[in-house]
């Protein structure tokens, strides 16, 4: 991206308050990958590792009001969100004090109060449900946006189909985007779908669409701003395609041996914190003494949340029983 | 009754019945909104929602793409951000469509993040209309099994209407399947003032002493009718409607079964893994030591509703199995 483009449009707080929630979500990630490698984590862990600035992006990118649904590998959702590293950690370990009490795992977690939508694994699922949180901001006449996004795995299904379709016949303030890490599980692209860019889709149902460097969170952010600019306005949802790599497994007990080496070389070159630094370099915003007091302060950060989380009760089997059923509603 | 209240009261159809509750709760509550296929313009495949449009407007009588899984979808979304969807399938068959969003999404949510679901589903049920394998079906059974739904199903006008209100009032998803075979069969006097059915309660229809038929939808009426035709032989019917599926009043349906020692379980869901078997278990395992007979099953055979008439009256429970079923278990 144009350097003078950045600087015109994206203030330089927001900028290193960008590159502060790349840190977080890489060391965040890192450490639940060590403790799931301990076996102090159990279960599935997916991580958003080289992919860290499409959430950092995108939800930056956004008013508190807005809405998201993320995909799995959007961590940094979270982060931006107010989950503090303890909640998420207490997440991931199945304790009383993450956002589900220990009812769902990993990321599989949300808040309506906080206006991120609990991710199902049933990929492209919360896509519609997004649709339908734009329709209800439509109604009412409100200025809310919602930000929902799947895979190129999930951009199969139907619900992905249907939600796009919706969201353009009524034109609902909704920006769809996908994160194309080029795997879905072991499954490559050309296995998943005829055409050369998910983005192609978009024109079928009718709404602009964006091939974005998802590795480049200046880029994301600015695209981010355009398409929600443009569902603010009433005129509709945008499709997004954040290109990048999935650089880690599908889960971290998986190698994906089925990734070429050089594959992997390739884009660890295009690291999004690496590419980050150089531009704040560029904008001289910061330079290596900076970048290690960030580093620093964010593995502080986690390590006090493990302590949280660590100190935090497990809950009793019979809560097993706790929420089936909800005694009244919410809203947001 | 006293007289004052009779005059007041009016004979409305099934269908009229759904009609009004739909009308009064959404002139009651802006927040509730109406989705579906053809409901608008058109006034919905049985006209339920007939002049609706004229009176709410596009926005709170939505005409959808025909995807149920997106309307589905949809509704949860909105439903999350404080409104009140009320989603019509136009046949309770094409619910497969949506299956996942309703199991998954819908019924999972407030259990996984505390994201509660205030959501109708309505879902005109049930053979006896010339329908076919895709226009007839009892789909009840595919949820019943899936914790955090509601589940009613009511049998006459007052149910209808009293019970779609505590629908839309509830916080939770609530399929409401309404039998299709009833729309403009039954007529009965609705009280003009405000009611609530409790969703969870079921209703002792006839008094009986000797056998317990306990049933639900249209199939009450074939009870009603058997132990009207029972009487001249000595036995004494009691009719337990359900209304409710889940959750299920086992607290009446017990007390009916230890007053009469004896019960059939009666319904228009074919026989496998049916109501009928959840509560036979039921009272296997609560009620065993009052039963001085066989607990027994009457259900379509477990094919598809099938088309012509003469394949379609030998699928359906008729008076005379009740008949029947009631004398072989009368002799125990």
């Amino acid at each position: 991206m144009d350097v003078a483009v950045i600087a015109k449009e994206i203030k330089r707080d927001d900028l290193l308050q960008m590159y502060y929630y790349l840190r977080l979500t890489r060391a965040l990630e890192d450490r639940i990958t060590a403790l799931y490698r301990q076996g102090r984590i159990v279960g599935g862990v997916y991580t958003s590792h080289g992919m860290e600035a499409i959430a950092v992006g995108y939800a930056s990118a956004l008013e508190r009001d807005d809405v998201i649904a993320p995909f799995h590998r959007d961590m940094g959702v979270f982060l931006i969100r107010g989950f503090t590293t303890g909640e998420i950690l207490a997440q991931y370990l199945g304790k009383r004090t993450g956002p589900t009490k220990g009812k769902d795992g990993n990321v599989h977690m949300g808040d309506l109060k906080r206006g991120v939508f609990g991710f199902v694994s049933h990929l492209a699922d919360n896509l519609p449900v997004a649709a339908g949180a734009a329709l209800a901001f439509k109604i009412r006449g409100e200025s809310r946006v919602v930000f929902a996004g799947t895979g190129d795995g999930g951009s199969s299904r139907g619900d992905f189909h249907e939600a796009m379709n919706f969201a353009a016949v009524r034109k609902l303030p909704v920006v769809f985007f996908c994160n194309n890490n080029q795997y879905a599980y072991s499954t490559p692209l050309h296995l998943q779908m005829a055409i050369p860019n998910v983005v192609d889709r978009a024109k079928a149902y009718g709404m602009p669409g964006e091939i974005v460097d998802g590795n480049d969170v200046a880029a994301v952010y600015l695209a981010a701003k355009r398409a929600i600019v443009r569902a603010r306005a009433g005129e509709g949802p945008t499709f997004l395609e954040f290109k990048t790599m999935r650089m880690h497994g599908h889960s971290e007990h998986d190698p994906a041996k089925y990734v070429p080496r050089e594959l992997l070389e390739e884009w660890k070159k295009k690291d999004p914190i690496l590419k980050a630094e150089q531009l704040l370099k560029q904008l001289s915003y910061g330079d290596e003494p900076y970048f290690q007091e960030v580093t620093e302060r964010v593995k502080g950060e986690v390590e006090a949340g493990l302590e949280f989380a660590e100190q935090s009760p497990l809950p009793e089997g019979p809560e097993v029983l706790e929420g089936v059923f909800a005694e009244s509603a919410g809203s947001y | 009754m006293a007289t004052e209240t009779t005059q007041k009261q009016q004979e409305f159809s099934y269908i009229e019945a759904i009609s009004q509750a739909l009308d009064e709760e959404m002139a009651r509550d802006e927040r509730v909104f109406l989705m579906g296929e053809d409901i608008g313009m058109y006034g919905g495949a049985f006209k339920i929602t007939e002049g609706f449009l004229q009176k709410y407007g596009e926005w709170r009588v939505l005409d959808t793409p025909l995807a149920e899984s997106g309307i589905v979808g949809a509704a949860i979304g909105a439903a999350m951000m404080g409104l009140r969807p009320v989603v019509e399938m136009q046949f309770a068959d094409f619910i497969s469509c949506a299956f996942d969003q309703i199991t998954e999404v819908a019924a999972k949510n407030h259990y996984r993040w505390g994201a509660a679901v205030p959501m109708v589903i309505r879902a005109p049920f049930g053979g006896g209309i010339h329908g076919g394998p895709f226009h007839s079906e009892c789909p009840e059974g595919w949820f019943f099994h899936s914790p955090g739904l509601k589940l009613v199903a009511p049998s006459t006008p007052y149910d209808a209407k009293g019970l779609l209100k505590a629908a839309i009032r509830d916080p939770n998803p609530v399929i409401y399947f309404e039998h299709k075979f009833l729309y403009r069969r039954i007529k009965s006097l609705l009280p003009q003032e405000d009611f609530i059915v409790p969703i969870g309660k079921a209703d002792v229809k006839r008094v009986g002493n000797d056998i317990s038929v306990i049933t639900y939808g249209a199939m009450v009426h074939l009870a009603l009718e058997a132990a009207q035709t029972l009487t001249n032989e000595g036995i004494d019917l009691e009719v337990v409607d359900l209304r409710t599926l889940i959750p299920l009043d086992k607290e009446t349906i017990y007390s009916s079964v230890r007053k009469t020692s004896k019960a059939i379980l009666l319904h228009e869901d074919n026989k496998t893994g049916g109501i009928g078997a959840e509560i036979a278990a039921r009272l296997a395992e609560d009620c065993f030591d009052c039963l001085d007979g066989p607990v027994v099953r009457i259900a379509p055979p477990d094919t598809p509703v099938p088309f012509s008439t003469p394949l379609e009256e030998f699928f359906l429970p008729k008076t005379g199995d009740i008949i029947t079923a009631a004398r072989k278990l009368a002799a125990y």
